[in-house]
């Protein structure tokens, strides 16, 4: 499979010339499956230029997993432009809700008075599913959701293909209610998730000072995502859901920090940015992560 | 990589709860295992569970003899927790148990389902106190 980061930034989108090292445009990856199927993961700002990127002439169905709901994460829906011109199939999974079917609830935002345009005025053939329980099949690759601890209800994807896991929690508090360096790996919410994923995109939003004021938010520190990442002995760390207070100078200061408290095998975590872009190859491969 | 299965989030944030309150609270899973039980409840059941562990249904019935307010015998499903994991409502009963110092203490149990949405049946909370208190 093929990713390519879009956005990265946690909660606001933050442009400007203090972060165009990392990007400012709030949370969306590409994942290009080995049949050809286009997943999305998440709607945040980022979503417009992957839009405008895309050659619809080869695309005829989109699936767009979203984490949760809150705005940045769905802000870009409204400015798709292949769901407004196009006549593709789109798919939008999201968490499920006991009260209100996922359509209803995206539809807060996508309609008078917070949008203009109404999301029955998109022309693409609109599907709107809750992510069932466990794994299923899209294309060419096994989904996994689950549940996991934020701000409302939140779920984080694992996708399987070819021997490879790539894993997306892009908002996450595991160390909520547990210090993470002490507490058994079957009380860490998202744990089962990111076992053993090659690529792993997690929530690192906050120094350490930051969390201490921010513990409840449902958010990580640098420290706790990579102490989740260690627990989970994942491939590689990509830290995402960039504060949008933090600004590139910031943020390399963050990486520095993250490769001095690696101990794990495989390479240091890395910082997301906008236009990151690598391929997963087949388990068959020797290599598992190659930059594109 | 070797992985223990992790529990599910409503079970993660029923202990966060537990963990949090000073109230007695005993928490099973889907299949009735006792999975933790708060600081508050050991007072009342007489040991702390890092040194009971986790318990399937049969063993800690085993380990505090349920029985019904007059000593009487109380069935295994007529349980609060028994009541939630078979129809997945709450329930409250009355009940006595013998502690590990042998106190029958008679308690009041209320036991409600964990029904994330669009999941499955996570486990019970069971909340209880002394009868009177």
């Amino acid at each position: 499979m093929k990713v390519k980061v879009w956005g990265c930034r946690g909660s606001l989108a933050a442009p400007g010339p203090y972060t165009v090292k990392y990007g400012g445009n709030t949370s969306c990856v590409q994942v290009t499956l080995e049949d050809g199927t286009l997943l999305i993961l998440d709607a945040g700002t980022g979503l417009m230029r992957l839009g405008l990127d895309l050659d619809m002439k080869k695309i005829s169905k989109v699936h767009l997993l979203l984490s949760h709901l809150h705005l940045d994460h769905i802000q870009g829906l409204g400015f798709f432009g292949p769901a407004f011109t196009g006549d593709i199939e789109f798919i939008v999974w999201g968490p499920p809700s006991a009260r209100m079917n996922l359509e209803a609830r995206i539809e807060r935002y996508l309609s008078e008075p917070l949008f203009p345009v109404h999301v029955s005025q998109m022309s693409a053939e609109l599907t709107f599913r809750n992510v069932p329980d466990g794994s299923w099949e899209i294309g060419s690759a096994t989904i996994t959701s689950e549940l996991v601890m934020h701000a409302g209800v939140t779920v984080g994807y694992r996708i399987e293909e070819a021997g490879r896991s790539l894993t997306y929690i892009p908002d996450h508090e595991p160390a909520r209610p547990f210090d993470l360096t002490t507490v058994d790996a079957q009380w860490v919410s998202g744990h089962s998730l990111a076992a053993g994923s090659d690529v792993l995109f997690h929530d690192s939003q906050y120094t350490d000072e930051e969390y201490l004021k921010s513990v409840g938010f449902g958010h990580s520190s640098v420290r706790d995502s990579i102490a989740f990442a260690q627990m989970s002995q994942v491939g590689k760390l990509i830290m995402f859901h960039h504060d949008p207070r933090h600004s590139d100078d910031d943020l390399d200061n963050l990486a520095e920090f993250a490769t001095s408290l690696w101990t794990g095998e495989g390479p240091p975590p890395e910082m997301a940015y906008e236009g990151m872009e690598f391929e997963l190859k087949p388990a068959t491969s020797e290599t598992s992560v190659v930059n594109l | 990589m070797e992985s223990t299965r992790a529990k599910g989030l409503a079970l993660i944030q029923a202990r966060d709860l537990a963990a949090h309150v000073d109230q007695p609270i005993f928490l099973v899973d889907h299949e009735g295992v006792l999975v933790f039980f708060n600081e508050a409840a050991e007072d009342l059941l007489g040991k702390d569970f890092e040194s009971v562990g986790e318990l399937t249904r049969e063993r800690w019935v085993a380990m505090w003899s349920p029985q019904g307010p007059t000593g009487d015998h109380l069935a295994l499903n007529d349980l609060p927790v028994s009541i939630v994991l078979r129809d997945k409502r709450p329930a409250h009963a009355q009940i006595r148990i013998t502690t590990a110092t042998g106190d029958c203490p008679l308690l009041e149990v209320t036991a409600i389902p964990l029904l994330p949405p669009g999941e499955p049946f996570a486990g019970a909370l069971a909340i209880f106190w002394k009868a009177g208190d």
